[in-house]
């Protein structure tokens, strides 16, 4: 079976990429490969638009699967080239095709190397795109480490600050993830009866998948290692307490498009690992399921989520502070998974739902702030706090469009993250009352830190010394419309999603339903 | 007759208006555009028109039972939206939108030649649309939605001048104070959805607390979450202290706020959610809470020397007597002062602004004389300031006394003191109204904002907020008229909704009886067909002449006292102020709240003891994890390369160590 727009969805970019990267020459080549760049991420996302509206809801399952049975020459590997989405897959296809497209026009200025810059960018986009695609667990795990090369030479050559030491950083944290991951892999291949690495069963294929192979089954690694091991990669790439480090580091020495891509996409391929494998595959294995450490998910998310929230108030870097910020909605998600705990289905899939619908909410939210704060970026040229001030005068519609995304942040109704958050509470503070509770309060310490930051950057008078120089302020801008096109790429889900959330959420209750069994 | 369709443009007019300034004005006309005024009062009009239409339907045919629609419909999780019109909807809505209304035409004349009056106009929409949303939510969730929604529009109005840092730092102080509170609503919704998701719905809750499915602890945990976020939002102690600050907005902006929207909000909300906190245990708590902020407020309103200040504190300290009323199960006497309340206070506000717009300043200290220059400005003041003094016969007379005739009747220890609180408030609202109103409009002219910017200068101040240079002469008539109106209002309306007697059609506490008696939903009938929770709720079946006339006593020696201060001059006020010095600045610092929470608890607490050292503790140990892990691997592969160093002796010595050591093993074991 070949269905084959996944395929094209998944590599358009990359071919774009090398392509471009091989073939264009001469005196405008600078200004082809901005355009056939950012043309590729607007077919990308036409694409993925086709993929989300496409997918027939009252089918459900696995949809527009693409499949070569053993891809692979090599017969003892089992692995098949087996790409498909489903109602959990399917919203994140097409946040990747948003943010992609609004990474690409995000980099409109980018001078340096721009021949490599675009191919790295559109390479990384092929990647994400083939993490949420995959439904072979070879496959995935190769997209899911694939992603660190572009994103290393994103940081390392158009990065600030550190960028070397950051992407470094990010390297090895995701690679010792990764590897984590891989003998995780190997401890499912190596279980007797296991002979396919799909990830899911697809009964029209005639593929029975790893959950309901290892379901009951005598394992030979207890599932609670296996468990552990793919528990750890997702852990450091959501990321979670006390694994988190990595972050703030990449996000603020990154260059404004790859930080929108890193927070809005990257960080939901973990999320998104710990809904298919972490919960899909450990809800009936033998000797240990998810259920057995709902509990412990709940603690650390609550302490993600306030660590990373108290912590994210004293930073004085801008790209830094919403860095920190992620940790704290990141550790939402977390909660949210943690409604597994529940004895009741009802309930835990309420929790799911919102864990779901935050990593997309987060995507939209946090790319759009690290937007706004490139913009602000590229014109003051400081992100230190500071030594800013009154910029709502100078530039008002980067200073919506951040106090947009900053009332997204702190969980403001009829934006899409207030909806994610109130899923996520309803569902899991039956469960787990006091981590709820507690977690709650990120809300609070969400709107301390946005508006004090807001109120120190875009309000008030501009600091006399130290600050930006007369020079420096008269000649600000604001935002023209080129800048504009990704922003409301970005903030035009934010309220669509919190007007009309089922629009999303619909499609992610047949993904978890599916998950959940 | 309303319909659910015509019930939903109430909320939709505003959005519509907010939207279309928002981005076609601002984009098509302009920052600057008289249109964007003409906008949103005809969207509030429109809204108003609607309001009037639905408390007529409400009034003739009772409640309307609506549907709620799906909002989230999925395995587990079933929100809903919908609309919910009974009595108390319809009382809010009339109120809402009526003040709203006036303030919006005030606000073309008050608004005029400010570059961002397109945004002003925006702003209001939203404003407005998010309280009427909230006073026509069905569900809990829903009232949350747009409570925060009120939080925002209120957090945008009053850093509307947000070049200003004062205006900036004032928005930011008000929108996380109310979100503290709104952090115990939040819990409060979690605990009631884990107990059963159907009490989302308010319709549901109230039919299970009367079928007795809700215990008791419930109700009680559930009510204290509620009644934290009502705290936030209402400035009760001790979320007090971002009122004053919410000054910073246009005075406009504060009218409404205090008047009509957002610190009306928390009484509604614990008027919505009666039943509930009458199942619970907590209402001594809200009598006691509400008994002592109205004392409390008072105290600082006696020494402030803004004008604004002094009708913010006595908003707190009104906001106090409705919260006194609901705990002492003065359900109808509470929402007839919130509706009393919204138009005299309104009033207030307003003829502040227009003393502003004459004078150049808010500061007291600067004014004097004006009654001569705005006589119509002048008489509104006084009429809405012996409203609020509660003297007879205008409308805050019959509202305060109900509250206080109540509190005496219930005959608890709690009724007792709240009772007490109420008269001491009483005699110092009387005091503070009339001292500003003779500050103000009596005596000599004493400078306005230029003596105010000299002095300033002088001292080497910064230039204070909001002064400007004084024009004499009374305000133009978009602004008097909408002050007079709710003069008249502030005269008749108390007596003539809720009279005493019966009179010309109108009958005997017509208002009361509406908002208890004819709700079945919150009063249901009782087993025997009566209406005694009702009537209970609906306050003094009587006229109490005892408190009416101590109280009135005492507002008129608080007036008197005022009037020998500040205009007779036979007790000097700074004599007082010496001879009191402690007192005094204890209340004119505001009791250091902003010092404690700012400087103690929030610099000193949080930043240093708990974000610094967590930061601290990140940076140095979780940071450096990595730095120490490699160090370690490096180490490990060093004391490796010992070994591997490319010496064939060395490998020898290996080699032979290896083979007799297999050797051996395979003697020993094999």
């Amino acid at each position: 079976m070949f269905d084959g727009l996944l395929t094209i969805t998944v590599f358009l970019p990359a071919a774009v990429g090398l392509l471009v990267a091989i073939f264009a020459r001469g005196k405008n080549s600078d200004q082809q490969i901005r355009w056939i760049s950012i043309g590729a991420t607007v077919v990308t996302f036409v694409l993925t638009v086709m993929v989300f509206v496409g997918y027939d809801q009252d089918l459900a399952g696995v949809q527009m699967v693409d499949y070569l049975e053993r891809w692979i020459p090599i017969d003892a590997l089992r692995s098949s080239y087996l790409i498909g989405v489903d109602g959990l897959s399917a919203p994140l296809v097409l946040l990747t095709g948003i943010l992609g497209m609004a990474a690409a026009l995000g980099s409109w200025r980018i001078k340096k190397r721009l021949r490599e810059y675009f191919m790295w960018l559109l390479l990384l986009q092929t990647s994400v795109l083939g993490v949420f695609v995959s439904l072979d667990l070879m496959l995935f795990f190769i997209f899911f480490e694939f992603e660190l090369i572009p994103m290393f030479m994103l940081i390392a050559i158009w990065g600030s600050g550190r960028p070397r030491y950051s992407a470094m950083k990010f390297v090895l944290f995701t690679l010792a993830g990764g590897a984590f991951m891989l003998v995780g892999i190997l401890a499912i291949y190596v279980t007797p009866g296991v002979n396919t690495l799909a990830m899911v069963s697809i009964p029209e294929l005639g593929i029975v998948g790893i959950p309901e192979l290892i379901a009951g089954a005598d394992l030979v690694v207890p599932a609670a290692l296996i468990f552990t091991f793919f528990f750890i990669a997702f852990a450091v790439k959501l990321p979670l307490w006390p694994v988190h480090s990595w972050l703030p580091d990449a996000h603020t020495d990154a260059p404004t498009a790859v930080s929108v891509m890193l927070a809005g996409v990257l960080l939901k391929m973990a999320g998104y690992g710990l809904l298919r494998i972490s919960l899909g595959f450990f809800q009936e294995t033998k000797g240990f399921t998810i259920h057995d450490v709902a509990g412990y998910m709940a603690v650390v998310a609550a302490v993600s989520v306030i660590y990373g929230g108290i912590i994210t108030i004293r930073q004085t870097d801008m790209k830094r502070l919403i860095a920190y910020s992620s940790i704290s909605h990141m550790g939402f998600v977390m909660l949210g998974v943690a409604a597994v705990g529940s004895s009741a289905v009802e309930t835990s899939t309420a929790g799911l739902n919102g864990a779901a619908l935050q990593m997309f909410t987060h995507g939209t939210i946090t790319g759009l702030a690290f937007l706004m704060v490139g913009l602000s970026y590229d014109r003051t040229h400081t992100r230190h706090i500071p030594h800013l001030g009154g910029l709502w005068k100078k530039m008002p519609l980067i200073a919506i469009f951040f106090l947009i995304a900053g009332f997204g942040s702190l969980g403001l109704p009829a934006l899409s993250g207030f909806v994610a958050e109130i899923m996520i509470f309803l569902g899991t503070f039956s469960v787990w009352p006091w981590a709820t509770g507690v977690s709650a309060f990120g809300v609070v310490l969400a709107a301390g830190y946005t508006l004090w930051m807001v109120q120190r950057v875009f309000f008030g008078a501009r600091p006399t010394s130290p600050g930006i120089s007369d020079e420096v302020y008269d000649n600000l801008t604001d935002a023209n419309w080129v800048d504009m096109v990704p922003v409301i790429a970005l903030a035009a889900p934010i309220f669509i999603v919190g007007i009309w959330p089922s629009v999303i959420t619909d499609m992610f209750d047949i993904g978890i339903q599916a998950v959940v069994r | 007759m309303i319909t659910e369709g015509l019930a939903w443009l109430i909320i939709a007019l505003p959005i519509a208006a907010m939207l279309v300034n928002g981005v076609l004005v601002r984009a098509l006309v302009g920052s600057n555009s008289k249109y964007a005024g003409y906008i949103t009062v005809a969207a509030i009009g429109g809204s108003f028109v609607l309001s009037l239409m639905t408390l007529g339907t409400v009034m003739s045919d009772g409640p309307l039972h609506l549907e709620s629609h799906d909002w989230i419909a999925i395995g587990g999780l079933n929100l809903t939206f919908g609309l919910m019109i009974d009595q108390l909807t319809s009382i809010m809505l009339v109120v809402v939108s009526g003040v709203s209304l006036l303030v919006q035409i005030y606000g073309q004349a008050y608004m005029h030649g400010d570059k961002s009056y397109t945004r002003y106009f925006t702003y209001m929409a939203l404003f407005t649309a998010s309280m009427l949303g909230l006073v026509l939510s069905n569900n809990m969730i829903q009232i949350f939605v747009f409570w925060e929604l009120v939080g925002v529009s209120s957090y945008l109005l009053i850093g509307f001048w947000m070049d200003r840092p004062t205006a900036a730092a004032a928005a930011k102080k008000a929108f996380l104070m109310t979100r503290f509170g709104d952090f115990g609503f939040l819990l409060g919704i979690l605990y009631l959805y884990s107990q059963d998701s159907s009490y989302m719905d308010i319709m549901t809750l109230y039919h299970a607390i009367e079928a007795g499915h809700i215990a008791v602890s419930v109700a009680t945990w559930v009510s204290l979450g509620l009644l934290a976020g009502a705290i936030g939002k209402s400035a009760q102690f001790p979320l007090h202290n971002w009122l004053p600050d919410a000054m910073e907005g246009p005075t406009s902006v504060s009218a409404l706020i205090h008047s009509a929207t957002m610190v009306t909000a928390g009484v509604f909300l614990i008027a919505r959610f009666f039943p509930l906190f009458e199942h619970s245990d907590i209402m001594t708590l809200v009598a006691l809470i509400g008994g002592f902020t109205a004392v409390f407020a008072a105290t600082m309103g006696l020494v402030a020397n803004d004008i604004k200040r002094v009708l913010a504190y006595s908003t707190i300290s009104q906001l106090g007597y409705m919260m006194l009323a609901l705990g002492v199960g003065a359900y109808a006497p509470a929402l007839f002062h919130l509706f009393t309340h919204a138009f005299f206070k309104a009033a207030l506000f307003l003829g502040a602004g227009s003393v502003h717009h004459a004078s150049g300043t808010f500061n007291m200290n600067y004014m004097g004389g004006l009654k001569r220059h705005m006589p119509k400005t002048y008489w509104g003041m006084i009429i809405a300031s012996l409203s609020l003094a509660g003297l007879f016969p205008f409308s805050g007379f019959w509202s305060k006394d109900e509250i206080l005739g109540h509190a005496a009747e219930v005959g608890t220890t709690t009724g007792d003191i709240v009772l007490a609180l109420g008269l001491v408030a009483a005699l110092m609202t009387a005091f503070y109204m009339f001292r500003a109103i003779f500050l103000t409009f009596h005596g000599e002219w004493k400078g306005g904002g230029e003596q105010e910017m000299k002095d300033a200068e002088v001292a080497g101040d910064p230039a204070p907020v909001g002064s400007a240079h004084s024009h004499f002469g009374e305000s133009p008539w978009l602004m008097v008229a909408p002050i007079m109106i709710l003069a008249v209002l502030a005269i008749g309306i108390g007596f003539f909704s809720n009279p005493v007697i019966e009179v010309g059609g109108i009958d005997k506490h017509a208002f009361a009886h509406y908002v208890t008696v004819e709700n079945h939903d919150v009063f249901p009938l009782d087993a025997d067909g009566g209406h005694s929770a009702a009537e209970h709720a609906g306050a003094a079946p009587e006229f109490n002449y005892m408190v009416a006339g101590i109280s009135t006593v005492l507002a008129l020696a608080g007036i008197g006292l005022a009037y020998l201060m500040y205009v007779k001059g036979s007790i000097s006020p700074t004599t007082m102020g010496a001879r009191f010095q402690p007192i005094y600045k204890l209340m004119f610092r505001k009791y250091y709240f902003d010092e404690v929470y700012e400087n103690i608890i929030v610099r000193k607490g949080f930043y240093k003891y708990v974000a610094d050292a967590l930061r601290w503790f990140d940076e140095h140990w979780i940071d450096n994890a990595n730095v120490h892990l490699s160090n370690w691997v490096s180490r490990i592969g060093k004391s490796g390369a010992l070994v591997q160093n490319g010496q064939t002796q060395t490998y020898a010595v290996g080699m032979v160590i290896g083979v007799v050591a297999v050797v051996a093993a395979f003697l020993l074991w094999g």
